[in-house]
């Protein structure tokens, strides 16, 4: 019994023996040596991504309370591969001196809000998900804040906690009456026993929002452009890419698993919100002159692309969705790797100091460019063949306007990302960024993201992994 | 079938891996190095194609007397869905596996050649890793086993032909040459990607070895529907043919070739001589069964078309006075003539000997078309001109390239024993039995060839005495070792038995020749020597003369029938004139225009929406539950 409950819940185990690891060797480690519990962090992170990867059976715990599905452990799977990205792009920064006496904290903020995400993925209760979120989130706050001298950090966090208190109040709020019309919070129960009466509706909208909230969908996402800039780079790349990945992972799951009763009332909401999402994030976009903030935002429009997935409703949506999450996971993680080796470097984040870029740094150069061609969705690389799927999607279940507005998007997108090209290879500079030497584990993570990038668009097979598994939610 | 071809994967894989080190490793190498590492990867090509040949065609067992389609190898690249979907494979056939001999010899010999022709010159590297991706295109063009991975090769091809043919992109002469050749190429591909999506859309399949199965339904399904008095069938098979028509140099497409001899010389031995141009004779060769099958009325076009071209070409060439322009033509005349033997031929057994005769010519042209532009780059070389009227008693300073330029000479004038003139007259005697207008077409074109092929000989090897400015020099070993092997291929590959090793069905026949018609070929290929001779072995007025007399023939013809001009009259003045100015104005004013409009306006809307992004915390609290509150009433409005 035992047994079977460490192999099904294996990631969060695992995850939870690494956090002790790290706390015992903070305590015992040799202050003078204590750098290298970088190095000791990674690599266990490294052997948790490839155990996760073991075949497992599918089966539930505490009553249904927690599930595992192939489709949930993939998803868990991508989330290990996004954050050992992370983590590795992370090793240059954590060295630094003012970083010195805080590096496990970093890991084991880090490696809760992860372990929050596995719960909250596995979640088959609602106030599972809710722990897990809550899990995700709080240590978040702290990351946020993590240059806690710096203003913009402090500033980060305290916006962070009480924005998600908010979002927070109301998702439970939602619940709350969600369980005064079903009785009970199952996902299984809730689901044959949602009725579609005013009150459940409110219910599922509060809930909806909640979530809606921790994937940025415009009118909730106003929080991220402050968190996000004034959270250091790492943590920003964490926040946008790992964080939301794992809320509309979950989100999907809920909607189409415990909701599909109401699912013309969420397709509407979806439809309203994707366009304001993709339209409004690409706006700010546009305006954007800061790196880190410019990503920032075109992360809040690629949601919006993820959304037209979700609203597809059926396998190929959630096929699409989470093939378009491990691309975009190795595409915004490229882009953010070469902004924070450069950050690392030269201290510099704006668009105009990559001017003549490719000059000085080729190599960073093409891969800044194949990433965000992957998130602009030129042909060949992976991030056309995610958005095609994502569209087929929502062009399957009739939303062709739908289809053309995100269409009009990406071109808009296409503008901006090229904006940044433009200024690695035309634009010219007086005192570009001098030649840099990045480190092994940075390369190691950029050469994670191109592989990716590259890999997962040109084998088809990994898409239709995917989908074969994306039968039972 | 039989897998043991496997290794043949590596065949076309080596000069791209060739390509991608040259290519980008290219410039760190030493020039010198990185040419050797081309040679040395052709040279592996070379003796793996060699090997292949003797293991098909010896060691392999017949399957009904027949030689075999073997798949050496075949993946699904792109699933569209699960009925169309585009594979990558390798098809080993007797045309193919002759093809690989060619273009393996061809370019390996090109490649020894070129380290001598090349030495010093900017840009070696970039030009070994052209030719290995010339190779590339071209092996992955010839092994294909469906007709869309055909067309991708095809267009790589070429990109390839594009990027050597501009090869001195400082000169501007190249580098119209190659725009030219690659517009008016891929004109002609136009017409390939109609044809091969109407076949496919007819016949169901890309694949060849259903497309080309004479019994298949393919054949059988295709045929049906009719467009204009011909089926739709007939239809895409002339589109197909016009794409071959395009790289093949066919009239009206065939403008381009002499131009493109402004790449360098070995470029145009591979490319314009041996290999590439005949991509367009391979393609109804490999399509062959479909073609006779079901649109025999496409083969005539075929045949008329080639004949017509060969006859064209030789009287263009009778007047050329640049060398390679000259050959540049004799090639469009020679390839006219394949296309002859193919259009005229019929299906199985000794009915296909216009087939079998095709693919032979093709095989001892690319040996000694090669080797006359392999011979006459070291013409040039050695004087520094293109031009004949710059030339004259070269026999005496440049002893092998004269000998072996003599073979090549005789051998492309049908003297036996020499090898064309056994793959000619098998040609004719084709024509004679089909079509005797053909026939004698091509009987004059053998008379034209003599007398032009021997006009150059003996203005650059005898004729007047020329003062040089630097005393002419044998090319360096490495340009003449490659001038004698194809001199002696050129010599005995007419000895091939090709009627057991190449025919319509695969089932070997007994050739012989038909002295009837070979002894007025070689007699009229004697009397075009003699012609040549008299007017132009010793300084005379003699060829003036002859020009006087057919004054607005020689103009005619020396400008090249105002092929060009016409050209220029249809682009510039019709097809600029009236459709592309007002598109253009179209597009400028209402299309930018309205695009510019947008692009303004998303600007103003997006400094507007700024003052959202305030920084205060209470303002976000108050948007996100004004949105809550927004997607309830809207919600619950809905919803009722």
């Amino acid at each position: 019994m035992s047994l079977q409950i460490f192999s099904l819940m294996r990631h969060e185990l695992l995850l939870i023996a690494v956090l002790l690891l790290i706390l015992v060797a903070e305590i015992f480690w040799d202050p003078a040596r204590k750098k290298n519990i970088r190095i000791f962090a990674v690599i266990l992170f490294g052997i948790i991504t490839l155990l996760g990867f073991l075949p497992v059976p599918e089966g539930s715990l505490f009553g249904e309370m927690y599930i595992v599905t192939p489709v949930r452990l993939m998803m868990k799977n991508i989330l290990n591969i996004g954050v050992l990205i992370v983590l590795l792009q992370s090793i240059t920064w954590l060295g630094k001196e003012k970083n010195s006496d805080k590096i496990s904290e970093y890991f084991i903020l880090l490696l809760s809000t992860l372990t929050g995400m596995s719960y909250m993925i596995s979640s088959g209760h609602f106030l599972m998900l809710y722990l897990g979120l809550e899990l995700a989130t709080i240590p978040l706050a702290a990351l946020a804040a993590f240059d806690r001298y710096s203003n913009n950090s402090a500033e980060a966090g305290i916006k962070l906690i009480l924005s998600s208190a908010l979002s927070s109040g109301i998702l439970l709020y939602g619940l709350s009456m969600i369980y005064g019309t079903v009785g009970n919070l199952y996902f299984t129960e809730v689901a044959g026993l949602f009725t579609g009466s005013n009150l459940a509706l409110l219910g599922f909208i509060f809930f909806f929002t909640g979530m809606a909230f921790k994937i940025s969908i415009v009118p909730f996402h106003l929080w991220t452009a402050d968190v996000y800039e004034g959270a250091p780079v790492n943590v920003t790349s964490y926040l946008s890419v790992i964080s939301k990945g794992a809320a509309l992972f979950i989100f999907i799951i809920v909607l189409f698993s415990v909701f599909p009763a109401i699912s013309v009332v969420w397709q509407k909401m979806i439809y309203v919100l994707s366009i304001l999402t993709m339209t409004i994030g690409n706006l700010f976009a546009i305006r954007q002159q800061n790196l880190k903030r410019f990503l920032a935002f075109s992360s809040i429009s690629q949601a919006g692309y993820i959304l037209l997935g979700v609203i597809g409703g059926n396998e190929l949506g959630m096929a699409s969705v989470v093939y378009y999450l491990l691309v975009y996971i190795f595409s915004n993680l490229g882009a953010f790797g070469v902004a924070i080796a450069i950050s690392n470097a030269s201290g510099k984040e704006n668009i105009d100091d990559y001017n003549g870029l490719y000059k000085t740094n080729p190599g960073l150069s093409l891969i800044m460019m194949l990433a965000l061609f992957s998130l602009a969705g030129i042909p060949p690389v992976a991030g056309f063949f995610g958005k095609f799927f994502l569209f087929t999607a929502a062009a399957e279940q009739g939303f062709f306007i739908l289809v053309l507005i995100a269409i009009l998007n990406t071109i808009i997108s296409l503008y901006y990302y090229l904006l940044v090209i433009k200024a690695m290879f035309i634009n010219k500079s007086e005192n570009p960024i001098p030649p840099l030497k990045s480190d092994f584990p940075t390369r190691l993570a950029l050469t994670l993201c191109v592989g990716g990038i590259v890999i997962v668009g040109f084998a088809s097979i990994i898409f239709e992994y995917i989908r074969n598994m994306s039968f039972g939610v | 079938m039989t897998t043991d071809f496997g290794y043949a994967l590596l065949i076309p894989l080596i000069p791209l891996l060739m390509f991608l080190l040259l290519g980008l490793a290219g410039n760190q190498l030493k020039a010198r190095l990185s040419g050797l590492l081309g040679t040395i990867g052709l040279g592996v090509v070379f003796v793996l194609s060699y090997y292949t040949a003797y293991k098909y065609f010896f060691a392999t067992e017949k399957i009904a007397g027949a030689f075999s389609k073997i798949t050496a190898f075949d993946m699904v690249w792109l699933r569209f869905s699960d009925s169309l979907h585009i594979n990558m494979g390798i098809l080993l056939d007797p045309i193919s596996v002759m093809m690989l001999v060619v273009i393996s010899t061809v370019s390996f010999m090109v490649h020894i050649y070129s380290l001598g022709y090349m030495k010093g010159e900017v840009g070696f590297e970039r030009f070994y890793a052209f030719l290995s991706l010339f190779s590339f295109s071209m092996l992955g063009l010839v092994l294909a086993n469906n007709i869309f991975q055909m067309y991708i090769f095809w267009e790589l091809v070429g990109v390839s032909s594009f990027l050597l043919i501009g090869f001195y992109y400082q000169r501007p002469t190249a580098v119209l040459a190659s725009k030219k050749a690659f517009i008016v190429t891929r004109f002609a591909d136009l017409g390939f990607l109609i044809g091969i999506l109407l076949l496919s859309f007819n016949t169901g399949t890309f694949d060849f070895s259903i497309l080309c199965d004479p019994q298949g339904a393919a054949i059988a399904t295709g045929s049906g529907a009719a467009f204009l008095g011909l089926s739709v069938m007939t239809w895409s098979l002339i589109f197909v043919f016009m794409g071959g028509a395009g790289k093949s140099a066919m009239f009206p497409l065939h403008i381009w070739l002499p131009d493109a001899m402004e790449g360098p010389t070995p470029v145009s031995a591979l490319i314009h001589a041996a290999t590439m141009v005949v991509a367009g004779v391979y393609l109804v060769a490999r399509l062959f069964p479909v073609y006779i099958i079901s649109a025999p009325d496409a083969l005539v076009v075929v045949a008329y078309i080639g004949a017509f071209s060969s006859i064209f070409a030789a009287v263009i060439a009778c007047t050329q006075t640049d060398i390679k322009r000259v050959l540049a033509y004799s090639t469009m005349s020679q390839i006219g003539l394949m296309m002859v033997g193919l259009g005229v031929s019929g299906y199985g057994g000794h009915e296909g000997l216009g087939y079998m005769a095709s693919m032979f010519h093709l095989f001892t042209h690319a040996m000694f078309k090669a080797l006359l532009f392999l011979g006459a780059g070291a013409i040039i070389h050695a004087v520094h001109s293109n031009h004949m009227t710059e030339m004259g008693g070269l026999r005496k300073y440049l002893p092998i390239t004269h000998i072996t330029f003599l073979i090549a000479c005789l051998t492309i004038a049908g003297i036996p024993p020499f090898s064309a003139f056994f793959s000619k007259d098998e040609i004719l005697v084709a024509a004679w039995h089909h079509d005797k207008l053909i026939f004698a077409v091509e009987y004059i074109v053998a008379g034209l060839t003599a007398f032009y092929m021997f006009r150059l000989y003996f203005n650059i090897f005898w004729g007047k005495e020329t003062h040089y400015h630097h005393t002419p020099h044998e090319a360096p070993a490495v340009m003449t070792i490659p001038l004698i092997f194809l001199a002696f291929l050129s010599v005995f590959s007419g000895f091939i038995p090709f009627s057991k090793l190449v025919t319509t069905d695969g089932i070997p026949f007994e050739g012989h020749i038909d002295w009837s018609l070979a002894l007025p070929s070689v007699f009229i290929g004697l009397v075009g020597i003699i012609i040549a001779m008299v007017m132009y072995k010793k300084e005379t007025s003699l060829p003036d003369k002859v020009a006087a007399t057919f004054k607005h023939g020689y103009k005619w013809a020396f400008n090249k029938f105002y092929m060009d001009e016409v050209y220029m009259f249809v682009t510039k003045k019709i097809i600029f004139a009236y459709i592309s100015t007002p598109v253009a104005w179209f597009d400028r004013h209402i299309v930018d225009g309205s695009m510019n409009g947008i692009s303004r306006l998303t600007n103003a809307f997006s400094f507007r929406i700024r003052e959202f992004q305030s920084g205060q915390l209470q303002k976000y609290g108050f948007v996100f539950i004004s949105g809550v509150l927004l997607l309830t009433f809207l919600m619950v409005y809905l919803w009722n």
